[in-house]
């Protein structure tokens, strides 16, 4: 919401740091004979944009939702199945991509919005599931082994052609920096503002005339259909797509890299991002059994760390 | 009938009923708020109090009896639409924004105000329609200063009457006051005494409120609640000399503003 | 649909409902008197299955497995909760979910360390492998009436237990209101280990009790977990009563979905498309279900006391 109080942050300049690094990635990892990290760093910005989104929701509109990856999904298998049947046009896969998570999102957000707490994070978690067994039980489109996408979104201009790795790796960064720059402006709008409002105090904001249902459900919508972007960018990028994008575990690593990337900070969600896969990738270079490592790490992160990276870097106790 | 509109009650509630598993919090309750004056609503602990501010500001769904406000029938609005209509209120327990800043905490009933909020892009911070009324209203109650403090560094009193300035935010016709002196000392009750006082004319006002030297120094008219029955409405010296009202409630301390005040204090 | 059938499906499906039930009443108890999400409950399940499993096979004795394996889980349920979980109470849920999400990754990958990745396969013994003679011409597995036995043995057990006994009673004094009964003397940290203990117990048992029928498994008990989720979420979180309920009626119309789902579409659909939605369909019946339930009622069909709108 400050955006000149974070700038000064350690944890912006951290941020900082990173985008540069997301910039720079296609020509500095080569060069310093690290050239796979340019995948993963494409990797991780699609991580990003889907942490953003869901940042809008849970960490500035306080609903925690533990199926977001869903959304992943079916930006995902949009591209996926639209390919399958030999709809490569881009942007018909986008527009699909974009009412189908708008429409999945609209009703999941209608169920789960009536309920609070737990009651929220368990209905969201069981509507994710729902969607994810329908697509292991999807024979046609390869069940749990997924589908590969033969040829990538073609969006008809003849200078962007995702087939080619740089013009990909640009588009998501481009992307991710669209998506920093919406989630910047709407956190600091009027309706930004009913939501922020409505995290804290729900009874309030309807005590002084805003009916707040319409409005969360809006902001989940449109948290929806960004990550249903990422998959879409995830699917392009990968040229494959499982059930396994949108299974629970993506959803509650998504949460851990909002959280681990400080809760409602602009760049949180990025920084998260990177820092919750670059250590998964380091830990897993080193053993095959990395997760008797990293499991017990985010036991104490959230004992210990509970601002996340923004909460260290900041020299200032972390707020309650 | 311009009379009959003169006369007619600003607010009105008619046998409202409303109960919580086997306890009636409110019994058949009607009352009648006059324009422009301060009603005023005492009685125990426990005697549903807060329950009707719930009820007639919409938050709560009676399970009878109807509501009138300026004559409209208001029963079946939400609490947002009543808001819209002219009559918002406080609460007992202070329900500021407390990580919003003092200005932000009233520019959210002011936008509320200028409908709906399905804006996404422009910054709220540099919208002049927005910062422009909410300073102001800062500024009238005495705010003015804290504007850029956050609502939560508040000093108490400041959080009460910020309290209350949310709701002046909605600009209101009516203003449903949930115990203004809640948690407060002699002085800092004093303080809002005054402002309340300020207030009068400007506004029709329920103040629910345990403090007994506030209900007698502000209000027009007093209604006696226990256990959600009224049993007694009238002018201040008719309820201090009620007999009903002295037995079953100014009992034990019959006059004695101290004892009144103290009360209050545990109540919060 | 001939009833012989319809009956051995109904019959599968409240057994199912009875693993769930065996998973949902530990996650509704814990949850309804500490208020604590715990997705390890899911880990539970699966050590239960594995350690039980183990003794089973080194002793050649199932049922000394089982025997064993409930000191083994009470011990190991309140080791993770005095060592993690007890920290978690006073946070809110997204730090527990986190947390608990952190624990179901370090159990996965313990278990894959062990007992390395393929699983383990655990016969059922000799007097238990056969079918039995139901009448009407119904046969039926033996183990699985077997399940659904211990599964109501359990329910009657547990209903006895927090509504009859001492521990019950502190039980119930310690989820409305802990301080006071921390003030009349309950030692509250050592009931809630004991509490997840139970929890534990009850997962590994349903976890342990499958395990001759699928095998276990690496991650078996997430899938369980989160089905045991919309039961507690259908039948309101904290009853013990809303739990079994929901758990026979989910285990029942998952199962029959499954079988019967697509013949039933038939009569409303060509072939070819009745064939391709009812599989479809059946994996998302319960969901379906769940936010019927939820859409009429939001706190579940038996909401918690005191947990008015």
């Amino acid at each position: 919401m400050n955006m000149r109080a974070e700038l000064r942050n350690p944890a912006t300049i951290f941020a900082l740091l990173v985008m540069a690094l997301f910039a720079t990635g296609p020509f500095l990892m080569p060069a310093l004979d690290e050239p796979f990290y340019v995948i993963v760093f494409a990797r991780i910005m699609v991580w990003g944009i889907a942490a953003i989104s869901l940042n809008l929701i849970m960490g500035y509109g306080g609903m925690i939702s533990f199926g977001h990856a869903v959304y992943l999904g079916i930006g995902g298998y949009t591209v996926g199945i639209l390919a399958f049947h030999g709809v490569t046009d881009g942007w018909t896969q986008l527009a699909v991509a974009v009412f189908g998570s708008a429409f999945i999102a609209f009703v999941f957000g209608a169920i789960s919005l009536r309920t609070r707490g737990v009651y929220f994070i368990m209905i969201t978690l069981a509507l994710a599931q729902m969607i994810f067994f329908l697509s292991v039980s999807a024979e046609r489109y390869g069940s749990d082994d997924g589908l590969n996408i033969l040829s990538r979104s073609d969006f008809g201009v003849g200078f962007f052609d995702l087939e080619d790795q740089m013009t990909m790796y640009y588009t998501i960064f481009a992307v991710l920096l669209l998506a920093l720059l919406v989630s910047w402006r709407i956190v600091g709008s009027r309706f930004g503002n009913v939501i922020r409002a409505a995290k804290s105090n729900e009874t309030r904001v309807q005590a002084v005339g805003v009916a707040t249902y319409r409005y969360r459900l809006t902001a989940f919508v449109i948290a929806g259909v960004m990550c249903g972007i990422a998959g879409l960018l995830q699917a392009n990028l990968e040229r494959f797509v499982s059930p396994d994008m949108m299974s629970w575990p993506r959803s509650g690593e998504l949460i851990f890299m909002v959280v681990l990337g400080g809760m409602s900070t602009i760049f949180g969600p990025v920084t998260g991002a990177f820092v919750y896969l670059m250590v998964s990738d380091f830990l897993a270079e080193w053993t095959i059994h990395w997760h008797i490592v990293f499991g017990p790490l985010l036991v104490l992160v959230v004992l210990f760390a509970r601002g996340g990276i923004a909460g260290l870097l900041d020299r200032k106790p972390a707020r309650e | 009938m311009s009379d009959a509109a003169a006369t007619s009650p600003a607010l009105e509630a008619r046998s409202l009923v409303k109960t919580f598993g086997g306890l009636t919090a409110t019994d058949n309750l009607s009352l009648e708020v006059a324009p422009g004056e301060i009603h005023a609503v005492i009685g125990p602990n426990g005697a549903g109090k807060t329950t009707l501010v719930n009820i007639l500001s919409g938050l709560m769904k009676p399970d009878g009896g109807a509501m009138l406000f300026r004559g409209r029938d208001i029963t079946r609005l939400s609490a947002p639409a009543r808001v819209k209509a002219g009559l918002a209120r406080s609460f007992q327990i202070t329900s500021i924004f407390r990580d919003f800043t003092v200005l932000e905490n009233v520019m959210l009933p002011v936008q509320a105000k200028q409908g709906h909020s399905y804006r996404f892009w422009g910054r709220t911070d540099r919208d002049a329609r927005l910062t422009g009324p909410a300073q102001d209203l800062l500024e009238r109650v005495g705010l003015g200063e804290r504007a850029n403090v956050r609502a939560g560094d508040l000093a108490y009193g400041e959080q009460r009457q910020l309290e209350i300035a949310i709701a002046l935010a909605t600009e209101p016709s009516f203003l449903l006051l949930d115990e203004p002196m809640a948690g407060m000392g002699p002085e800092e009750s004093q303080g809002m005494i005054a402002f309340l006082k300020a207030l009068k004319g400007d506004y029709t006002m329920l103040l629910v409120e345990h403090d007994m030297d506030a209900v007698f120094a502000l209000a027009d008219r007093i209604t006696v609640l226990v256990y959600g029955r009224v049993i007694a409405t009238g002018a201040p010296d008719a309820i201090r000399n009620d007999p009903d009202v002295r037995a079953a409630y100014l009992g034990d301390d019959a006059g004695d503003g101290e004892a009144g005040a103290d009360t209050g204090g545990e109540a919060a | 649909m001939d009833y012989v059938l319809l009956t051995e499906q109904f019959l599968n499906g409240f057994q199912l409902g009875i693993i769930l039930f065996l998973m949902a009443a530990g996650l509704t108890l814990v949850f309804g008197i500490m208020d604590l999400v715990n997705l390890a409950h899911g880990s539970m399940f699966m050590i239960g299955a594995f350690v039980g499993g183990t003794i089973a096979l080194l002793t050649d004795s199932f049922i000394l497995g089982v025997i064993l394996m409930i000191p083994a889980m009470l011990v190991i349920g309140m080791a993770v909760e005095m060592t993690t979980l007890r920290t978690l109470y006073p946070r809110d849920h997204l730090d527990q979910v986190l947390a608990t999400f952190g624990l179901i990754l370090f159990f996965n990958e313990a278990v894959r360390l062990i007992w390395g990745p393929e699983g383990l396969v655990v016969p059922l013994p000799a007097f238990l492998d056969g079918t039995v003679e139901l009448g009407l011409g119904i046969t039926y597995p033996v183990y699985r009436i077997v399940i659904i036995a211990i599964g109501l043995a359990v329910a009657l057990g547990l209903y006895i237990l927090v509504g009859k006994t001492r521990i019950g009673m502190l039980i119930r004094a310690g989820a409305s209101n802990r301080t006071m009964a921390g003030a009349l003397g309950v030692n509250i940290p050592k009931l809630f280990s004991i509490v997840f203990g139970i929890g534990a117990v009850l997962a590994g048992l349903a976890g342990l009790i499958i395990t001759p029928i699928t095998q276990a498994q690496i991650g078996m008990g997430e899938d369980v977990l989160i089905l045991a989720f919309v039961v507690i979420v259908i039948g309101g979180i904290g009853s013990i009563r809303g739990a079994f309920i929901a758990s026979i009626v989910t285990g029942v119309i998952d199962t029959m979905g499954r079988s019967f789902l697509d013949q039933l579409l038939l009569l409303f659909l060509p072939a070819n498309a009745a064939e391709s939605a009812g599989p479809a369909l059946s994996s998302m019946l319960i969901y379906i279900l769940m936010a019927a339930i939820l859409f009429f009622r939001p706190q579940g069909l038996f909401p918690p006391k005191g947990a008015g709108a």
